[in-house]
């Protein structure tokens, strides 16, 4: 199929302000939007600049707005987005300084991952047989979704409180926190929820579920939010 | 402007091997992580069915087992010692990760779940064992995340979207590394007492990988032409489950579950072929497997496929799954969500009621930088060493994977060796000085840069690259013979001659992925290069190296690594002229080469 890509160009090198170029690109409708960026960066104009990796969906590198929606490009297929003939629009993800074209500064995502204390605390003794810490199928079922997120920031950019106040920790680093605090062998989940509870933490959130809409891994973003509002508003985490 | 750094020990690569690394060598020594992706970005991430360590939570198991399935599978090419230590370490390895907080399943007794891998067997071949502890289908996403979180834990210093173009090596010490900051374009000299080498694979030389775009082996290649030798790059495993066409990696776990492979007759072909492991055999043998029955024209309606059948009727009629019982699509659904998802996503198939269309993908390196068990990077084919240089992880070459690596293995590589790596630069580090620095160590990378950033010439590096990628995937994949691969290799050094005439559009500082992507191109097609001449060489077919004209594995002549040595080392630039090639003989302790059967 012929297709236009519609492509947000910003290089602070040489631009004054961020403008749309477009590019005609002939495709199979079974192709991933990456694959046809690639046909822009590698045939017609190498100047394109975009984070990839993996192209299958799982290392996170290569979310973008894509016709106003955030997606990974590697993980949507020309035919689900756009007709014969028709046009797609491509944006970098929105609440972060772009860097150049498609790739965004990450390092303010990046810093509210680390308030969360991202990692499991638990100081009291090993097992003496030298063997794993137990844990039931229930317990380790209990916090599993928080652990499919691949910290691609797809929610946190699609957040509207996000959007207006970047200090705002946002809905990646609360699935995070969750992951954590939800997780029987930790034992820091005061201090963590106590980082959720400040003025910028999860009573930033207002329930929009743009965040659920945009996860590229079906994580119930907005639900797991909730479950760490009920943790702080009845002081038990069940 | 160049910037200087000064750390004990630099790491260049943020998967498994390096942040395992990290996490033990920053106990003691002043340590630096420098990797050209964001750390939870590395291919790492991307291993789905699980990691094996015979903990015997589920059944009977040893770590002999291990070790030997480990041998068999590599067909005899793995040193043995270090098999012994692979699958002796696997157990205290895993259970590392589990205290890391790493979530594995569970068994209803909270132990960690396990399941059947190819290749893995009970009573040396006897029948398959549940062996492979795993987290669903993302194992690797969560060793990755679980020693990211770690790093974060322990304020590991990272130097994300660093692109490493040299090392600093001179009378056979290395110094350190030259790196550009891919952000601002700047380039910044890291001096170091220990480098260690962690960037994964270079499966970016073929058409069909699962390998990501990032995979294009630039440290690798910086070694070769500093004449850091490389060792075993004629075995280049392909995974028989990639998606048709796209080569994304259809985890094995989905045979271990009961999938069987079905080709254009509807018939369970590889009950032929392999008569005990059956779909189960390790991949090697699949992948030649598939390719035979396309050529007997028993491809889906006589094309170049067969499919992958995890439909729980068809699991069920074969009685495939562990222990012969009946399983429910709920059940799949729940044991291989990711990969259940990419069927759907990507192919556009139903997998609980359609077979899913699979080749093979070109998926792992068994060869690489060639080291001993602590790490250490040998700097020929006898006794010496690099002083201050390490590796590990698919970048190394220990040599556990042999001719062949088994599913869940390259997990357990990263883990054991990125481990004992760490753990060696630490004491490496405690002992040496800082070896000098050359003047201006960054001029040579430098003058590459600028030379491809000014070139005027007419070819484009998307082009050659193509190029590179078609001939690679047709001469030199599952079946090779002399004609085919001298005809790459002639292939490829021509392409290195037009490499000279590349021009790019960008000629900017800030996030150039366009000169960089064709400084990725220099280096595969150097590694390219000494794939084809090392399985010119070795007239022999052994483990993932299958030579039509040379049907037999020769023990005699060939139970040896292949040393490569660029012929002329040359910096920064492409190596041109002859790979020169030595030979290494293969350790044996436990195990006496026997044929392989499964």
């Amino acid at each position: 199929m012929k297709v236009t890509l519609k492509i947000k160009r910003f290089n602070p090198e040489a631009d004054q302000k961020p403008h749309w170029e477009s590019y005609p690109v002939e495709v199979e409708p079974t192709e991933r939007l990456l694959d046809a960026l690639h046909q822009v960066k590698w045939f017609q104009d190498g100047t394109l600049a975009l984070r990839r990796s993996c192209a299958h969906g799982i290392c996170g590198s290569d979310t973008m707005r894509i016709n106003g929606g955030n997606r990974l490009a590697c993980k949507v297929l020309m035919q689900d987005i756009v007709k014969d003939g028709g046009t797609v629009t491509v944006e970098p993800m929105l609440g972060l300084k772009v860097i150049k074209d498609l790739i965004v500064d990450l390092e303010p995502f990046f810093a509210h991952y680390r308030s969360v204390m991202p990692y499991v605390v638990n100081d009291e003794a090993l097992p003496e047989d030298g063997r794993e810490r137990l844990q039931s199928p229930e317990a380790r079922e209990r916090f599993d979704q928080g652990t499919k997120c691949i910290l691609c920031a797809a929610c946190t950019t699609a957040c509207p409180s996000f959007w207006s106040n970047s200090t705002y920790v946002g809905p990646a680093a609360i699935v995070q926190a969750h992951r954590f605090i939800f997780d029987d062998r930790d034992r820091a989940t005061d201090e963590r929820l106590a980082v959720l509870n400040e003025q910028f933490g999860v009573w930033r959130c207002r329930t929009v579920f743009n965040c659920t809409e945009a996860c590229p891994r079906d994580i119930p973003v907005t639900q797991l939010i909730g479950e760490v509002k009920r943790a702080l508003a009845t002081g038990r985490v069940e | 402007m160049t910037q200087h750094h000064q750390f004990e020990a630099v790491i260049v690569g943020a998967g498994g091997a390096g942040l395992m690394a990290a996490l033990h060598a920053a106990r003691s020594a002043k340590v630096a992580v420098i990797s050209k992706l964001y750390p939870t970005r590395s291919h790492t991430g991307t291993a789905q069915g699980g990691i094996a360590a015979a903990l015997a939570n589920m059944e009977e198991d040893h770590w002999e087992w291990h070790m030997y399935d480990t041998v068999k599978g590599g067909d005899y090419l793995v040193d043995q010692d270090a098999a012994e230590i692979l699958a002796r370490e696997a157990i205290e390895a895993v259970i590392e990760l589990e205290h890391m907080g790493l979530p594995f399943d569970r068994t209803p007794d909270g132990r960690i779940e396990q399941r059947r891998f190819g290749g893995h067997t009970a009573e040396h071949g006897k029948r398959p064992v549940m062996r492979a502890c795993k987290s669903a289908d993302r194992t690797g996403h969560m060793i990755l995340q679980t020693l990211f979180q770690n790093c974060v834990k322990q304020q590991v210093t990272f130097f994300d979207e660093y692109f490493v173009a040299d090392l600093i090596l001179e009378d056979n010490v290395c110094r350190g590394v030259v790196a550009m900051d891919i952000a601002s374009g700047e380039m910044h000299v890291f001096h170091a007492k220990a480098v260690m080498l962690a960037t994964g694979g270079f499966g970016r030389m073929f058409k069909v990988t699962s390998n990501a775009h990032s995979l294009t082996g630039d440290p690798v290649a910086a070694a070769y032409r500093r004449g850091v030798p490389l060792e075993d790059m004629e075995f280049f495993q392909f995974h028989p489950t990639g998606i048709y066409r796209m080569g994304i990696l259809l985890s094995e776990a989905a045979r271990g579950e009961g999938g069987v492979f079905i080709n254009g007759q509807g018939e369970r072909f590889m009950e032929r072929y392999a008569p005990t492991m059956k779909d189960l055999a390790s991949r090697d043998v699949c992948s030649r497997c598939i390719y035979l029955e396309v050529k007997a024209g028993r491809g889906i309606g006589g094309k170049d496929y067969v499919y992958l059948d995890i439909r729980p009727e068809t699991i069920n009629r074969y009685k495939s799954a562990p222990g012969g019982r009946t399983v429910t699509a709920h059940e799949l659904e729940t044991k291989l969500p990711d990969i259940i998802e990419m069927m759907r996503i990507y192919q556009g198939v139903e997998p609980m009621r359609e077979p899913v269309p699979i080749q093979p993908t070109a998926h792992y390196a068994m060869g690489g930088i060639p080291t001993d068990s602590s790490g250490r990077v040998r700097a020929n084919e006898g006794p010496g060493f690099v002083t201050g240089l390490f590796a590990a992880g698919e970048s190394a070459c220990v040599s556990v994977h042999g001719a062949n690596r088994l599913g869940t293995n390259s997990l357990v590589d990263l883990v054991v060796f990125g481990r004992r790596g760490g753990r060696a630069m630490a004491r490496f580090c405690q002992q040496a000085a800082f070896a000098p620095l050359p003047a201006d160590p960054q001029a040579a990378v430098v003058a590459e840069l600028e030379r491809i950033r000014a070139n005027t010439g007419q070819e484009k590096a998307g082009a050659l690259r193509a190029e590179m990628q078609a001939i690679m995937m047709d001469n030199v994949s599952v079946f090779r013979d002399a004609g085919l691969i001298s005809a790459a290799q002639a292939k490829v050094r021509e392409l290195k001659e037009r490499f000279a005439h590349v021009q790019i559009d960008d000629k900017g500082r800030r996030f150039n992925t366009d000169l960089l992507e064709a400084f990725e191109l220099g280096c595969l097609l150097d590694l390219a290069d000494v794939t084809a001449s090392s399985a010119l060489a070795r007239t022999e077919s052994r483990g993932a190296h299958s030579r039509e004209d040379y049907p037999q594995r020769d023990d005699a002549n060939w139970l040896k690594h292949t040393f490569a040595f660029a012929g002329q080392p040359s910096g920064a630039g492409l190596a041109m002229g002859e790979v020169r090639l030595a030979y290494r003989p293969v350790v044996v302790t436990k195990f006496e080469p026997k044929e392989r059967v499964y």
